[in-house]
C-alpha cells in the first residue's frame, strides 16, 4: 500500500493533517501554510478546461463560475458569481453558478487551507482568486480578438460579454472568440481593475442566480435525489449522548411493507427500505435496548449550575484549568473596589434546526464512494469517508447540492451523518445508492449544539463613570475539544467577541478567564459561534454600565470606542444612530436598545424598536448598519441582515435544548419554538462605505439583535436580563 | 394498494397504503420533489399543497382523506403565477427549502383575500416557518402580487421593476 493510504487508513490523522483538517472552523483562527492539501487532494480530478478551475465559457456565450462554497441561503453565489463576471466584463444575465467538485487543493479555502464553507468567509477568501480567475479569461479574449482584427490589445474594449474594438469596428462576443480564447495560456498576473471602475460589484443589479429555481421548486436538495435502485435509510440513535446498542428486535420492523433490512451501526440502528415511508414506519417498530454505561445523563439544569459553581469560585475544577483570554494591569485587583455591575448570564443549548433535516445519498462499492449532498466540506467528508471504505480522501467524490440551510450543522470534525450514511451504504453495497434521511426529531435530538455557558461579570468604574476593572468568568464547552488537531489549551471560539472587545481595550484592568468544562453533549458552532453570546454579554453589560455612569447608551459607547481607537465601530454606530432617529423620540409605545459588534471581520450595529406585548418582547423596526469593507452584493447583504436578526432573535427569544436526566427534551418545532412571520421585524440596512476588501456577512448580523432588545427591556425600567431565552416557557 | 388521486389538473394513480401522507406519495411515488418535508407534524409549512384551494400539510394528510379533492402542487403552479414572480422580483429565497410551501400558502391566502392587510399577510403566512428569516421579503413580495404599496422606508431601494398588473388570483 502507498503511504498516503497508510496514513487515513491510521483511526487518526497525523499533526500535520490535523491542523489543516482542524482548521476548517467557522472562527477566525485558521492556520496558514500547514495545509497537506497536495496529500488530500491525491486522486481528484485536476482536468480543468481553457480558463481554469473557476471559470466555463460555452459555445452559448454563458459564463459559468464555479464555487468551491456551497449555498445554502448566504447569496455567497451571487456574489462569487458577481467578482468573476466584474473583473471579465461578462453579460450579468448569461452568468450561472455551479458546484465545485470535490478538491482539497485546487478548491480550498484560502482562510482554512482545505475546501469548506464557513467563518463567513466565502466572499473574503475568493476575492483575490476570482478577480484574477475573470481577469485572465478577459485577457485570453482580448488577447484572441487583437490577434483576429490583426488590432492592438490595448485598443480593444469588453463590456457586457462583447469585445470591440472601436477603430475597425469590429465586435464580437465570447462565444464567436471561444474557439481562439481557448487556445491561449491563461496570464499569471493579469491587470486587474481600479475598483472605483466596477460597473457591477456594488450595485443592485447584484441579484441571487437561484431564485427563479428556488420560487418553483425546482432546486435540488439531497430530501429530493431520487436513483434506479436507491434504498432509503433511517436509524434509531440512542436516547442518550453516548449510549450504545445493547440489542434490539426488528421482528416487527421488518413487517412492515417496503423494508428491506435492519442491521447494526456504531450509530444505532439503521433501517433500509424502499421509500421513506416505509423506512420510518420501519425505524419507529424497532425495540432497541441501550447500554448506557458511558453516556451523559446529567441534566442541563445540572450543567448549568455547575458552571456557575465553578465561576464563582465555589467549586475547583478538576482536569481542565482556567485558560486568560484578556489580562492586563493589575490583574490581582480585578476583583477588587466597589462594583458598579455585577451579574451572571446563562445560555442554553441550541439547535440549528435549518428546515430540511440532515441527510445524506451516498454509494459505495468496494473501496470507492460517492457521496451526493449539501456538503459544507467536502474535504472533512472525503477524509472521514475515505477512513470507512479505505480508500484515499481525494478519491471519495463529492456532488454538493443545494442544502435547505445549516447555521453550522453540515460540518463538523466527525462528519457524523456523512460518516453513518457511509457505513449503511457499505453495508449494502454493490455501489446500490442509498439515501439516509433524518427526521425532524432526529436532527433535533442528536446533538452538535451551541454550547450551554454561563457568564459572570464584575466591573467598577472611575470617578468618570468609565469601566477602571473588568472581571470575567466564561464556563463552557470547548467545542474545538477533540478535533483532529488536538484540543487546544484555549479555545477561541469560546470567547471571541469578548476578547478583543473594544471595552476591555478600553478598561486599564482586565481579568478575563475561560473555563471548558467536561461534558458529553456534542456541541458545534451555530451561526456566529461564540458571539450568539458573548456579544449579548458585552452589550447588555455596558448598557448596565452606562446606566450606572448616568450616560446615554450610544454617547457611553462613542466614549468607550474613542478611548479604544474603535473607529470602525463608531462609526457603524453612528450611522445606525442617525438612522434610527436615536436622538428623536421613539415612536409612542416603542423603546429603542443599541447594540454594536464585530464578528468575521465586519461590525454590524442594530437600533432595534421594542415593545412588550402579553408579557414578551416584540421587535418592530431594526436599523442595521455594517461596516464589511467593499460591499459586493448590497442586496445579499441586507438579505443577510434580514435572516440573521431573525435567526438571533428567534433563539433569543424561545431557543432552549433541554436535557433532562441526559435526554433531549425538545424534538420538533412544537417544543422547539422558532420566529414566525407575525413575530418577525422589519430590518433595514446601511452601509459604512469603506475601500477595504470584503469581510464576512453571513453571520455578523446574528449575536446584535439580543443584546439590543434587552437593552431596549433595560431602558423600559426592567431589570437586566440574565438569561435566555426571554420568553420562559 | 391502488388509489387515484386528481393533481395539478391531472388524474394520477399511486400504489400506496391508504394512511400513507400525501407528501410521500408525491415526493417518493410520483417523483414531484417540489413540496418538502420539514417537521412532518404540520408545524413548518414546508409540504404545503392546496385541496380545493384549501393549504393542507400534505406531511399529515393521509390520502385515505382526499378523495376527489383537486390537488395543487408548487408543481402545479406553472412558474409564471404572480406569487412566483413576486418572489423572484424580490429575491424573497435564500436556502430556499420552506419556499414552495410559503408560496402555496400565500396563494391560498390571495385566493380569499385578494387586498390583505398586514395583519391578515401575517396570519395567514404564520403556519410557514423559515429559518433563514425570508420573512419581510415574503411580506414584500405578497404586497406587489397583491399590487398594495410597499411600507415606506428610507433604507437604500432593492433594484426591483416596476410590479406588473397582476390578474385575478
Amino acid at each position: 500500500m502507498n503511504k498516503p493510504l497508510d496514513r487515513f487508513l491510521a483511526d487518526g490523522a497525523t499533526r500535520r493533517d490535523a491542523l489543516a483538517i482542524g482548521a476548517t472552523l467557522a472562527g477566525g483562527a485558521l492556520v496558514v501554510g500547514c495545509s497537506p492539501a497536495d496529500i488530500l487532494a491525491l486522486g481528484a480530478p485536476h482536468d480543468f478546461g481553457a480558463f481554469g478551475p473557476f471559470i466555463k465559457v460555452g459555445a452559448d456565450g454563458w459564463v459559468t463560475v464555479v464555487s468551491k462554497h456551497i449555498e445554502f441561503g448566504q447569496g455567497n453565489h451571487a456574489g462569487l458569481a458577481a467578482i468573476a463576471a466584474e473583473e471579465l466584463d461578462a453579460d450579468w444575465s448569461k452568468v450561472k453558478v455551479e458546484f465545485a467538485p470535490a478538491n482539497a487543493k485546487v478548491y480550498s479555502n484560502a482562510m482554512m487551507g482545505v475546501q469548506g464553507t464557513g467563518g463567513s468567509s466565502a466572499i473574503a477568501n475568493s476575492w483575490m482568486q476570482l478577480r484574477n480567475a475573470g481577469a485572465s479569461a478577459r485577457a485570453m479574449f482580448v488577447q484572441a480578438a487583437a490577434a483576429k482584427w490583426n488590432a492592438p490589445a490595448g485598443e480593444i474594449t469588453v463590456q457586457d460579454g462583447v469585445v470591440s474594438h472601436a477603430k475597425s469596428g469590429r465586435q464580437a462576443g465570447f462565444a464567436e472568440l471561444l474557439p481562439d480564447a481557448a487556445k491561449l495560456k491563461p496570464p499569471q498576473a493579469p491587470t486587474l481593475k481600479d475598483p472605483k471602475t466596477f460597473t457591477l460589484i456594488g450595485t443592485p443589479k447584484v441579484r441571487r442566480k437561484d431564485s427563479g429555481l428556488k420560487s418553483t421548486g425546482t432546486a435540488t436538495y439531497t430530501q429530493d435525489i431520487h436513483l434506479p435502485n436507491m434504498l432509503t435509510a433511517m436509524v434509531a440513535h440512542p436516547p442518550k449522548f453516548g449510549a450504545k446498542v445493547a440489542s434490539f428486535d426488528d421482528s416487527a420492523a421488518r413487517k412492515v411493507a417496503g423494508v428491506v433490512d435492519v442491521f447494526q451501526i456504531p450509530t444505532g440502528v439503521a433501517v433500509t427500505a424502499q421509500n421513506t415511508w416505509a423506512a420510518r414506519q420501519g425505524r419507529d417498530a424497532l425495540k432497541v435496548k441501550w447500554d448506557e454505561t458511558g453516556a451523559e445523563t446529567r441534566s442541563s439544569d445540572q450543567i448549568q449550575a455547575q458552571y456557575a459553581a465553578l465561576a464563582a469560585g465555589k467549586v475547583q475544577p478538576t482536569g481542565a484549568t482556567w485558560q486568560p483570554f484578556e489580562a492586563k494591569g493589575a490583574v490581582a485587583q480585578a476583583g477588587a473596589g466597589t462594583a458598579a455591575v455585577e451579574v451572571t448570564y446563562d445560555f442554553p443549548y441550541l439547535a440549528h434546526a435549518a428546515m430540511e433535516p440532515l441527510n445524506c445519498v451516498a454509494i459505495v462499492k468496494g473501496q470507492s464512494c460517492k457521496l451526493i449532498h449539501g456538503s459544507q466540506s467536502p474535504t472533512l467528508d472525503q477524509l472521514n469517508a475515505a477512513k470507512i471504505v479505505g480508500n484515499l480522501p481525494g478519491n471519495i467524490e463529492v456532488e454538493t447540492l443545494y442544502a435547505g440551510g445549516s447555521f453550522g450543522r453540515r460540518t463538523n470534525f466527525q462528519s457524523d451523518y456523512v460518516a453513518e450514511a457511509v457505513r449503511i451504504a457499505k453495508h449494502v453495497g454493490g455501489g446500490r445508492p442509498v439515501k439516509l434521511v433524518w427526521t425532524r426529531e432526529d436532527d433535533m435530538r442528536a446533538g452538535y449544539y451551541r454550547p450551554l455557558t454561563h457568564h459572570a461579570v464584575r466591573v467598577s468604574l472611575d470617578a468618570g463613570g468609565m469601566p477602571a476593572a473588568w472581571r470575567h468568568r466564561v464556563v463552557t464547552q470547548s467545542i474545538m475539544k477533540g478535533s483532529p488537531m488536538g484540543t487546544p489549551k484555549l479555545d477561541e471560539t469560546s470567547v471571541e467577541g469578548a476578547k478583543g472587545s473594544p471595552y476591555l481595550k478600553a478598561t486599564p484592568v482586565v481579568d478575563a478567564q475561560v473555563l471548558s468544562a467536561d461534558v458529553g453533549v456534542p456541541v458545534l458552532w451555530w451561526r456566529s459561534v461564540g458571539a450568539t453570546h458573548t456579544a449579548f454579554v458585552m452589550e447588555h453589560t455596558v448598557d448596565q454600565l452606562a446606566k450606572a455612569a448616568g450616560k446615554d447608551p450610544v454617547e457611553y459607547r462613542r466614549m468607550l470606542y474613542a478611548k479604544a481607537g474603535a473607529n470602525r465601530h463608531l462609526a457603524v454606530l453612528n450611522l445606525a444612530a442617525e438612522k434610527a432617529g436615536w436622538a428623536t423620540p421613539a415612536p409612542a409605545g416603542w423603546t429603542r436598545g443599541v447594540a454594536v459588534h464585530e464578528s468575521f471581520g465586519s461590525v454590524v450595529a442594530q437600533v432595534a424598536e421594542v415593545k412588550l406585548e402579553n408579557g414578551q418582547p416584540k421587535v418592530g423596526r431594526v436599523v442595521t448598519a455594517i461596516d464589511c469593507g467593499t460591499v459586493i452584493a448590497p442586496d445579499q447583504v441586507a438579505a443577510q441582515m434580514e435572516g440573521g436578526t431573525c435567526l438571533g432573535l428567534s433563539a433569543a427569544l424561545y431557543g432552549k435544548i433541554e436535557l433532562k436526566d441526559g435526554e433531549v427534551q425538545q424534538a420538533n418545532f412544537d417544543g422547539y419554538r422558532v420566529l414566525r412571520n407575525s413575530e418577525a421585524p422589519t430590518v433595514e440596512t446601511y452601509f459604512v462605505t469603506s475601500p477595504n476588501p470584503p469581510s464576512g456577512v453571513g453571520e455578523p448580523g446574528t449575536p446584535v439583535i439580543a443584546p439590543a432588545v434587552a437593552n431596549a427591556l433595560l431602558a423600559m425600567g426592567r431589570p437586566p436580563t440574565t438569561s435566555l431565552p426571554f420568553v420562559k416557557s | 394498494m391502488a388509489a387515484t388521486l386528481q393533481i395539478n389538473g391531472k388524474s394520477m394513480s399511486v400504489q400506496a397504503a391508504p394512511d400513507t401522507p400525501l407528501l410521500w406519495v408525491l415526493r417518493d411515488e410520483l417523483g414531484m420533489t417540489g413540496s418538502k418535508y420539514g417537521c412532518g407534524i404540520g408545524q413548518c409549512g414546508a409540504c404545503t399543497v392546496l385541496a380545493d384551494g384549501q393549504p393542507i400539510r400534505s406531511c399529515s394528510t393521509p390520502i385515505s382523506v382526499l378523495g376527489a379533492a383537486k390537488i395543487t402542487t408548487i408543481e402545479g403552479l406553472g412558474g409564471t403565477h404572480p406569487v412566483q414572480v413576486a418572489w423572484e422580483r424580490h429575491d424573497v429565497p435564500q436556502c430556499g427549502y420552506c419556499q414552495s410551501g410559503q408560496i402555496m400558502s400565500a396563494v391560498a391566502l390571495l385566493a380569499s383575500k385578494p387586498k390583505p392587510t398586514d395583519d391578515e399577510i401575517t396570519a395567514g403566512m404564520d403556519g410557514n416557518i423559515c429559518r433563514c428569516g425570508t420573512y419581510q421579503r415574503i411580506r414584500a413580495a405578497i404586497k406587489d402580487a397583491a399590487g398594495l404599496p410597499q411600507v415606506a422606508s428610507d433604507a437604500p431601494p432593492l433594484d426591483v421593476p416596476a410590479p406588473t398588473p397582476v390578474p385575478a388570483i
